[in-house]
């Protein structure tokens, strides 16, 4: 992590176009800078383009104009690998449903990013995939199959899985946006936690006001535009 | 890609054939029959071939050389007036002997060429086997039986006698076992034997060999070479033919077009003296192959298809892998090892059904009649065979799941996770 700069994601006028069924522009010259430890969601109407920014943010998606620089690397004009190899460092996510690997194990999905990272040794990846899903009050769960748990404890384990190489910002697409509202808390006080205790920087987006009025700072999308934040 | 890539990309792939055994297996057999189905095939054809190219040597040498006197010339009217319009009707074939002239310096010649094995002079006729009433045609060679040895390896081919009590009993005769068997002699009777010109000599049987060709051991039988001038009341320098063994038999066409430029009589090699047989080879290995072919070919598209399912049914997680950091050529390992793995232990276990197949067809019984003497399918067990099936196997496995390997690598992560 390069701890000199104060903030962790900065973006220059991005702007991005849709094409089909006609030319559109859905984001329109955003200007966002995101603090180290921040805990901030993104939320606006359906369409407003908050779903489209996150996926430019995310480096998942390269087809914008404007740049982008996360973590003191400049992104805009990375290739296809090199951006890969970004997230798998850098970024973090944890989507609407949990995306975990149905044939592994809950500790095995923790492992995947940081065996891909290849950083550690198998054992200590291990030690820390079973520290991280103790954060998330999951370690008992580590030897089950995925699809042996209940939504909620699922959701714990793609934010552990989000943990695993300490990353230096955890993207959420509507993370609380198929569970109940026990199991919304349940997220929502662990996001909390990471970002006053760990120094977390978090990006969620959002249609739960409940969940963004308790973040740290709220940025309303409107027309392709930061509205306030 | 690190090896740490390879390892984890291995280890999905791993996870993801175990977790659908029932698919894995089905892709796996249909190499599995396909290599097995080519590698009994290739046995069994190139065993024939092989047995039958065997079996064809040794019954005709490399070169033969002869004096051809069918062979058609120039008239003489053609030969004083080559450029008039000539026409010659009924003319016959000079009256020649089929004697090679100066065969004996012929015989010391070629022999010191490097490239011969054996040469060896023979003296050949029709002739008739009398035994009680019972009276056949067939034809008598004059040899030297050690140097007809050399070329013919006749020893192992005896099934009664010996060659040498050939040279020590001069009124000896070696008989093949279809015609000792007709005329219903055994070793140590005797024939008598007349030629076209009516000379009669009666000869005892010392020998019976048996080749394996039918046409070859209902005719022929040996006997000394100034026996067989005897007969046909000829002098010692009378020889009709010349068998060359060559070093490397694929010299033959070669130095047969030498000889013959050289010695002006007819030297015939054994691809063209075997022509028909040459063409049996070529039909028989391009079937192999082709059938072969289709069934890796058949193979090729169960896993085509059966990947293309897997990687549908699990876009999901390709989509999350690609979010976590996993690179395109990462996700096309992962589905490259699955069809590299089923095309490898697939055809590792049809090497084995086609060893099996191969044995089996070994066993079973094949009377190959009076034609060839054959009891069982000769079959080829040579390792190269086993190597080119995997190497196919394994290529066309790669092929098949290079198409649908490489879409995994193309899914657009956002489509999928946006989704909804």
């Amino acid at each position: 992590m390069t701890m000199s700069l104060p903030y962790v994601l900065r973006t220059q006028s991005v702007t991005k176009y849709f094409y089909d069924p006609e030319k559109f522009q859905v984001l329109k010259h955003i200007n966002l800078t995101v603090n180290r430890g921040e805990f901030l969601s993104l939320v606006g109407k359906s369409g407003c383009g908050k779903s489209t920014l996150m996926y430019v943010l995310s480096t998942m998606d390269t087809d914008y104009q404007g740049q982008l620089e996360i973590a003191g690397i400049q992104l805009t004009g990375k290739s296809q690998n090199e951006l890969a190899q970004f997230r798998n460092r850098h970024i973090g996510f944890v989507f609407q449903f949990h995306y975990l690997l149905p044939e592994f194990t809950v500790l095995q999905n923790v492992m995947i990013p940081a065996l891909k990272l290849g950083q550690y040794s198998n054992e200590e990846i291990e030690h820390r995939a079973i520290e991280k899903l103790s954060v998330l009050g999951m370690q008992d769960h580590a030897k089950k199959r995925t699809s042996k748990l209940s939504g909620g404890q699922q959701q714990r384990v793609a934010i552990a899985r989000a943990l695993i190489n300490d990353p230096d910002i955890i993207m959420g697409d509507e993370p609380t946006g198929n569970l109940d509202s026990y199991n919304s808390n349940v997220v929502f006080d662990i996001f909390r936690e990471l970002t006053s205790v760990y120094k977390q920087t978090i990006i969620a987006v959002t249609h739960d006001d409940e969940f963004a009025k308790r973040t740290d700072r709220v940025v309303v999308m409107s027309d392709g535009q930061i509205a306030t934040s | 890609m690190n090896l740490n890539s390879y390892k984890l990309s291995f280890s999905i792939a791993w996870v993801h054939l175990v977790s659908k055994p029932k698919q894995t297996i089905i892709a796996m057999l249909g190499v599995t029959f396909g290599i097995g189905m080519f590698i009994a095939l290739v046995s069994l054809m190139t065993g024939l071939n092989d047995f039958t190219e065997e079996i064809t040597m040794t019954s005709s040498p490399d070169i033969h050389i002869y004096h051809d006197i069918t062979e058609t010339r120039l008239s003489i009217l053609e030969q004083m007036n080559p450029n008039g319009l000539n026409q010659v009707h009924h003319q016959k074939p000079k009256d020649e002997t089929l004697r090679l002239r100066n065969a004996r310096q012929l015989l010391e010649l070629i022999r010191k060429d490097e490239r011969m094995q054996g040469v060896a002079p023979v003296l050949s006729s029709q002739v008739f086997y009398n035994y009680g009433p019972v009276q056949l045609n067939g034809l008598i060679l004059g040899v030297e039986i050690l140097e007809e040895d050399k070329l013919f390896d006749l020893k192992a081919k005896m099934k009664e006698g010996r060659l040498e009590d050939l040279l020590s009993y001069h009124e000896g005769i070696i008989m093949g076992s279809g015609l000792a068997k007709k005329l219903n002699v055994k070793k140590g009777d005797r024939v008598v034997i007349t030629t076209p010109q009516g000379f009669t000599r009666t000869l005892k049987v010392v020998g019976i060999f048996q080749i394996g060709i039918g046409t070859v051991d209902n005719v022929r039988s040996y006997a000394n070479i100034s026996m067989v001038q005897t007969i046909l009341q000829q002098e010692q320098s009378y020889i009709t033919d010349i068998n060359i063994k060559l070093k490397d038999r694929h010299l033959a066409k070669q130095v047969a077009n030498e000889l013959q430029a050289k010695f002006s009589y007819k030297a015939e090699d054994w691809e063209t003296a075997n022509a028909t047989f040459q063409t049996g080879v070529t039909i028989r290995n391009i079937i192999t192959y082709a059938v072969s072919f289709t069934l890796l070919i058949v193979a090729g598209f169960g896993i085509y298809n059966i990947l293309n399912m897997t990687i549908y049914n699990k876009m999901k997680d390709i989509a999350i892998l690609k979010a976590m950091g996993f690179a395109g050529r990462d996700v096309r390992s992962i589905f490259m090892i699955q069809s590299l793995a089923i095309g490898l232990v697939g055809g590792l276990i049809g090497l084995l059904v086609g060893f099996t197949l191969s044995l089996l067809i070994e066993r079973a019984p094949f009377d190959g009649g009076d034609v060839i003497s054959l009891d069982h399918f000769p079959v080829n067990f040579d390792s190269i065979y086993y190597i080119t099936g995997i190497i196919f196997g394994v290529v066309t496995t790669a092929v098949a799941g290079y198409m649908p390997s490489r879409k995994a690598a193309q899914v657009d992560p956002i489509e999928i996770l946006r989704g909804q």
